[in-house]
């Protein structure tokens, strides 16, 4: 597998007028690797992502993608990448098919036919070729676009939020074919706000409010987060995590089940706190592991802060 | 593979085009049938030879004379006298009102004129706003009202030379008072004509992907600007020549406009200007963010052109600096253009001037076009 990056960006700066959405991003992805872009919305993943498939101009920083410089060789980019938009945008007056033909031809990939029948079997769309692309539901133009962006095989995907509103059925199938693809040394950066599709993920990157805040495999990005997790097991929880609400380190309270996970970043603190609930009759709190969730809520909170 | 230029690519944006186009019904529609409507309702309100307007009368006197030329006027169709007016002043304030469009005054020693030969005067007043419909019902006047005198004063035709010279009739053209001719007008609502739908429908070529969202994916996939360009406005091309098809064979089949000069210069002419009204649209759909802005833009475009190309009034009448403005309108090189071919049979060389004009255009807003395409979102 080749060892340079897919993706080399540093400090990547983008103002919409005084607002900077995007603040000092740097960004590494190696090829053949898949990375998950989180963060939430409004944070800066979009435009992140047009910066560097080219559709947008950085106002500071450089970089290359797929050896090409930002900057200046926006056009072999765009050749060689495959962008998924977050909104739908293939035309909604033509046909399946008929948009697939553009895409083919619009890569000049020949025969036409043979690219768009090949895509249309794979989608499972072969029967409905004539029907609009408007017509479809929203899953369904979600998978027409991603089978649109694959077509002429691109050695980069950036998808953004690509599985927004599509079952978990299509989302499994989605997910393993971003995996074959990778194995054959794409690359794909991914952005999504779903925990599952994270933790698919080689390495994920978070973004809030234009600013990266981790970087690197989950397990890591968990570890790194450096929180305590304390389950809650037992009756009358609902009493009990009204009595913690507010104890000196405890940071977030979530009910899973039937059970109360407890989320602190001093350990000892939050242990104190919970000390006279674990003495408790028919209350037990053990240990727990920190999810990427609870990491995740952390990180908003965490930023929120900042922002204020 | 070639960066700026692919015909495969351009192929792509071209059969997109026209399948959108073939979609959007009220769209195509319009295409074809704006002209038609704007050709006709223009066509006949302007062109028609109306007969039968109202006309008021001021008689002072009721001498033979009077009255042969009160039924010699009727009897040519154009006038209907509606009213006998008493006085000058309430014949003015019916043509004022629009209650009539002619005002014919026999004045009160118009026998005694007649008699003793001594230049006989009648006054017509037209409603010249709409200086065609009035245009036939003048030109007959003088013909018919000497000869009634002429029949009436019991003469001869043959003999009729000095005595027919005697009679007067003075036309005072209200309102307006250069009369356009007619056959100028449907030229130059061809000119009009493709102007406002082209330039309308190229506006909103990139607005309309924008709006829609599907310039994103336009842009991230790699199409050059040239291509996207002429992937735009080529369709037009081909709209254009059809509704040019559309207007000449109407022009010559419901008004018989005179066509004397050659159909190839004028088609040569007609592609030039199309080719610069679907840049000029194009140009303005890489200014305006929306589809309101593009539609604003090209009324802003719109307007002038009729009022100084000389589709209006006559250009030579203008003013030196409205002259100087119309000069840097498409429309007034084309008006030109087609009233030459059309009407007076010029060759390519008495036009040469005027289709360099139209190029010129045609490469300026092709340059500013591609100048001012955002290749990026920003
Ligand atoms: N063209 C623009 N002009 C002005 N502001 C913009 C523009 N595009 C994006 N923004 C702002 O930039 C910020 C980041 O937007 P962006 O679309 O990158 O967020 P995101 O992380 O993709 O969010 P989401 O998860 O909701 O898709 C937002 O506050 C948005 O309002
Ligand atoms: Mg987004």
């Amino acid at each position: 597998m080749n060892t340079s990056p897919a993706i080399s960006v540093r400090n990547l700066v983008k103002r919409f007028g005084t607002k900077t959405v995007v603040d000092h991003v740097s960004m590494d992805v190696a090829t053949g690797e898949i990375v998950g872009f989180l963060g939430p919305n409004g944070s800066g993943k979009t435009t992140t992502i047009r910066i560097i498939c080219g559709l947008l101009t950085p106002d500071e920083g450089e970089g290359s993608v797929l050896g090409h410089d930002l900057r200046t060789e926006a056009l072999r980019i765009k050749r060689e990448v495959g962008y998924m938009t977050q909104r739908f945008s293939f035309y909604e007056d033509l046909t399946i098919a008929e948009n697939l033909e553009f895409v083919a031809r619009l890569y000049r990939l020949k025969p036409v036919e043979e690219h768009v029948g090949r895509t249309l079997e794979e989608l499972g769309l072969t029967s409905r070729r004539d029907q609009l692309a408007g017509t479809l539901s929203g899953g369904w133009k979600q998978r027409l676009a991603l089978a649109a962006c694959i077509m002429h095989k691109p050695k980069l995907l950036l998808l953004d939020e690509p599985t927004a509103g599509v079952d978990p059925k299509a989302r499994r199938e989605f997910w393993d074919e971003i995996h074959r693809l990778a194995r054959d040394g794409l690359t794909v950066l991914v952005s999504t706000h779903y925990m599952d599709e994270a933790e698919r993920c080689h390495r994920i990157s978070y973004i809030s409010y234009g600013r990266m805040l981790a970087s690197g495999a989950v397990d890591e990005v968990v570890a790194n987060a450096g929180l305590t997790t304390f389950v809650v097991e037992g009756e009358h929880l609902n009493e009990v995590a009204a009595e913690l609400e507010g104890r000196p380190g405890v940071e977030q309270i979530a009910p899973f089940g039937a059970t109360l996970h407890v989320v602190g970043s001093d350990a000892k603190l939050l242990k104190k706190s919970l000390a006279d609930i674990a003495r408790r009759d028919g209350v037990t709190v053990r240990p727990g592991e920190t999810s990427l969730e609870d990491v995740f809520i952390q990180f908003m909170a965490g930023s929120k802060d900042n922002m204020q | 593979m070639n960066a700026v230029f692919s015909f495969g690519r351009l192929g792509a944006l071209l059969i997109k085009e026209f399948i959108q186009m073939r979609r959007d019904r009220i769209t195509f529609a319009m295409m074809l049938g704006v002209p038609l409507v704007q050709l006709v309702l223009f066509g006949y309100a302007i062109n028609n030879d109306p007969k039968a307007l109202p006309a008021a009368l001021v008689v002072t006197s009721q001498d033979q004379y009077t009255r042969a030329m009160v039924s010699a006027l009727e009897t040519t169709g154009y006038y209907r006298f509606v009213r006998v007016a008493a006085s000058e002043a309430e014949a003015e304030s019916l043509m004022a009102r629009g209650e009539v469009s002619f005002v014919v005054t026999i004045p009160s020693d118009f026998r005694r004129r007649v008699d003793r030969g001594d230049n006989p005067r009648i006054l017509i007043e037209a409603d010249a706003t709409d200086p065609s419909a009035a245009g036939n019902a003048i030109a007959t006047l003088g013909t018919v009202a000497s000869q009634a005198l002429l029949r009436e004063q019991g003469m001869e035709a043959v003999a009729a030379e000095n005595a027919a010279g005697q009679l007067q009739v003075v036309v005072h053209r209200r309102y307006n008072p250069e009369g356009i001719s007619q056959y100028n007008i449907v030229p130059g609502l061809l000119g009009v004509i493709l102007q406002m739908t082209l330039v309308m429908m190229t506006s909103i070529a990139l607005t309309r992907e924008t709006e829609r969202g599907t310039m994103e994916n336009l842009l991230a996939m790699p199409a050059s600007p040239t291509e996207i360009m002429l992937g735009k406005v080529l369709p037009y091309l081909v709209v254009g020549g059809v509704q040019v098809a559309v207007v000449l064979a109407a022009a010559r089949l419901l008004f018989s406009v005179p066509f004397v000069g050659s159909l190839w210069l004028l088609v040569g002419a007609i592609f030039v200007f199309v080719m610069a009204l679907v840049l000029l649209g194009y140009t303005i759909s890489t200014v305006a963010r929306t589809q309101m802005q593009a539609l604003q833009l090209t009324f802003f475009f719109f307007l002038p052109s009729i009022l100084l190309s000389g589709f209006m009034f006559p250009y030579r009448g203008m003013p030196g600096w409205a002259q100087a403005l119309g000069e840097i309108l498409p429309l007034t090189h084309f008006l030109r253009v087609t009233r030459a071919v059309m009407l007076k049979g010029a060759d390519f060389a008495e036009i040469a001037a005027e289709i360099a004009a139209l190029s010129v255009f045609a490469v300026v807003f092709a340059g500013l076009a591609l100048m001012r395409f955002r290749r990026t979102l920003d």
